[in-house]
């Protein structure tokens, strides 16, 4: 809740509830403006609620705030680089922030540039590097501290198909590594193909949440689209 | 507080700034390379063409005087003046500058001082306009000189002393050791110069931790680390200091080499009084100033961040640091003016007083208790605006300002 010049006081988020589990992906579904960036900013801590609770991996994100960053990885839209740092600078710096000791994260940057093949633009400056080579700079930043809960904000948006799917992938991965996933979007497929769970929000409320089974069996329609356009014009 | 989190930020910080272009314009390049040239090649340009202008023999127009054939053939002879025919649109003449100046004779100028009689003679210049002036200046030397010549001769017809006129001689001599004359004159500009470069050395590594970082996208990502804010805002903030510290330094430094420079480059072409505004200067005034300028970029330092903080986009930052310039402009302006005396108001007032009080000790004056008030007050200020910092990188409707 915050307050607006305009609007007064206003309720970005409001009576959201939904759990996720080690190994699952959990899709938050909404249009432009719907609440979900609100949404994945309390679950990293960027920003207080003014009332109800968040508990990442364990750690209150209100009262231990800085325990819950320890265990997140947090992938926004855009890459979000250091455009004058080298790749291999930006993993380093993020590594140190979460307190990972020098020889851990340098064999740490060693598999992770291995795995993504980073090792031929490891040393070159991130402005310098293509949209896909950014996305793995990003990727490697992110898991530098090898956290127990990734949070990824509209991930794929504006990328190219190849880059898009990497990022697919990368998510599907951590699901394989047994992580808590959570990922916002307003791409249907991408969450179809993707989610374990889905919640739908509009208008800051979430409206439904469940298994995509679930969700069909529940409005009878097979398309996630459909169910998403039936939610939320059912609303007042 | 986390001192290795704020080390870690600060050295990140102080690399990517490092790499960043504008940094290093404003940084290194303004100061040592930009600054010089402009300072010596506008001093030098300026001392050759006043030179130059000195040299000159103006033209002057005569209007009047036909009976005085005297005055006429002493002003023709005059080697610091050349004369042109007269003609009736003068003024045009002169506000054209195809003529310097013009004095007009009563037609009977010679007999008027031949009578013993006051004549009235008008010169006519371009008010403002240096070659106007010099030509006024010669055609009144010459005036003058002839005045006090034909004083001498009609006191001398009436048997009384030139002295009855000129009871006593007076003689001006400066005691000031060249040091402190040099401080005198510098005192008034380079504590406003520095002040400025104090203020344009964080400018752009400020804006970019701040509103640089939110414009990235890069501030959401550093948020989510396990770093307290405080610590995230301690660490870019002390690279802001450094770099406003060093274009300070790297300043007085280019300065110091300036001055040095210009004195041996532009030895002869100085009048003979100049010599001392190139003298040493007093270092430990200029070591003085520097430590009263520490808390000075502590305050720019916090304001700028602030700037960029509140900033939704670099640009927006940049458009609120041009009010903030004024504001640092004038009593930094106020304090070069001359006659602007320190006073314990003017101590009180924030870089008003800095500048004041390195102008008194770049002239070797130490006034400790003003000294201290100024340091403290001015402690005082920085604090406050770093602690205003913190705080507003605490708040969320400023990080994630929309």
């Amino acid at each position: 809740m915050f307050r607006d010049r305009k609007r007064g006081q206003v309720r970005a988020v409001d009576g959201i509830n939904f759990r996720c589990e080690p190994a699952q992906i959990y899709g938050l579904l909404g249009a432009n403006g719907a609440g979900k960036t609100t949404t994945l900013r309390l679950l990293a801590t960027l920003l207080k609620p003014s009332s109800g609770t968040v508990c990442i991996a364990g750690c209150d994100a209100v009262r231990e705030p800085q325990k819950v960053r320890a265990r997140i990885g947090f992938l926004s839209t855009g890459t979000a680089l250091y455009g004058r740092l080298t790749a291999r600078e930006m993993v380093e710096y993020f590594g140190r922030l979460h307190g990972v000791g020098e020889d851990l994260l340098q064999a740490r940057i060693g598999e992770m540039f291995a795995a993504l093949g980073m090792g031929e633009f490891a040393g070159r400056r991130c402005d310098k590097l293509s949209s896909g080579m950014k996305q793995k700079v990003s990727i490697a930043r992110t898991l530098v501290h090898d956290p127990p809960v990734m949070i990824f904000d509209e991930p794929t948006v504006g990328l190219d198909v190849m880059t898009a799917r990497t990022i697919v992938q990368f998510i599907r991965d951590c699901r394989q590594r047994g992580k808590t996933v959570i990922v916002s979007t307003h791409v249907m497929s991408e969450a179809e193909k993707l989610c374990d769970r889905i919640g739908i929000i509009d208008r800051g409320r979430l409206l439904v949440d469940g298994t995509l089974a679930e969700l069909r069996a529940q409005f009878g329609l097979t398309d996630l689209e459909d169910i998403f356009v039936r939610v939320v014009e059912g609303q007042p | 507080m986390n001192g290795r989190a704020i080390q870690i930020v600060y050295g990140k910080e102080l690399r990517d700034s490092l790499r960043d272009r504008r940094t290093i314009l404003s940084m290194i390049v303004i100061p040592v390379v930009v600054m010089p040239l402009l300072l010596f090649g506008v001093g030098a340009l300026m001392v050759k063409t006043v030179t130059q202008a000195r040299q000159e023999t103006p033209h002057v127009m005569i209007l009047g005087g036909e009976n005085s054939p005297k005055v006429l053939a002493a002003l023709r002879a005059s080697k610091s003046l050349q004369l042109v025919p007269a003609t009736g649109d003068y003024t045009n003449q002169i506000v054209e500058k195809r003529v310097r100046a013009v004095v007009k004779l009563p037609s009977d100028f010679d007999a008027a001082l031949a009578r013993g009689d006051q004549a009235e003679v008008d010169i006519y210049e371009y008010q403002g306009e240096m070659k106007s002036g010099f030509a006024a200046e010669n055609l009144n030397n010459f005036f003058r000189n002839l005045s006090d010549a034909t004083v001498q001769e009609r006191l001398a017809g009436r048997g009384v002393p030139v002295a009855v006129l000129k009871p006593f001689a007076i003689r001006r001599q400066n005691v000031a050791p060249p040091s402190k004359v040099t401080g005198n004159v510098l005192g008034g500009i380079l504590p406003y110069i520095i002040i400025m470069m104090c203020l344009t050395g964080a400018m752009y590594p400020a804006l970019d931790v701040t509103a640089g970082e939110k414009e990235r996208g890069t501030m959401e990502t550093i948020l989510c680390c396990p770093v307290a804010r405080t610590d995230l805002v301690l660490g870019k903030f002390l690279m802001v200091l450094t770099a406003s510290l060093g274009t300070v330094l790297l300043s007085l430094l280019s300065l110091g080499a300036t001055l040095h420079f210009a004195k041996r480059a532009l030895a002869n072409s100085l009048p003979p009084s100049a010599p001392h505004t190139f003298a040493a200067v007093d270092v430990g005034g200029v070591a003085g100033m520097f430590l009263m300028l520490l808390p000075v970029a502590v305050l720019f330092s916090a304001l700028l961040l602030m700037v960029g903080l509140f900033s939704k986009s670099f640009r927006e930052a940049q458009s609120y640091c041009g009010p903030l310039i004024m504001v640092a402009v004038v009593p930094a302006l106020v304090g070069m003016l001359p006659g602007v005396e320190l006073n314990a108001s003017f101590a009180v007032v924030p870089l008003l007083n800095v500048s004041l009080v390195c102008k008194e000790m770049i002239a070797g004056s130490w006034h400790w208790l003003y000294i201290l008030l100024i340091f403290g007050s001015t402690c005082l200020y920085a604090g406050a605006a770093l602690a205003a910092t913190v705080w507003l990188f605490h708040r969320e409707e400023v990080l994630f300002r929309s």
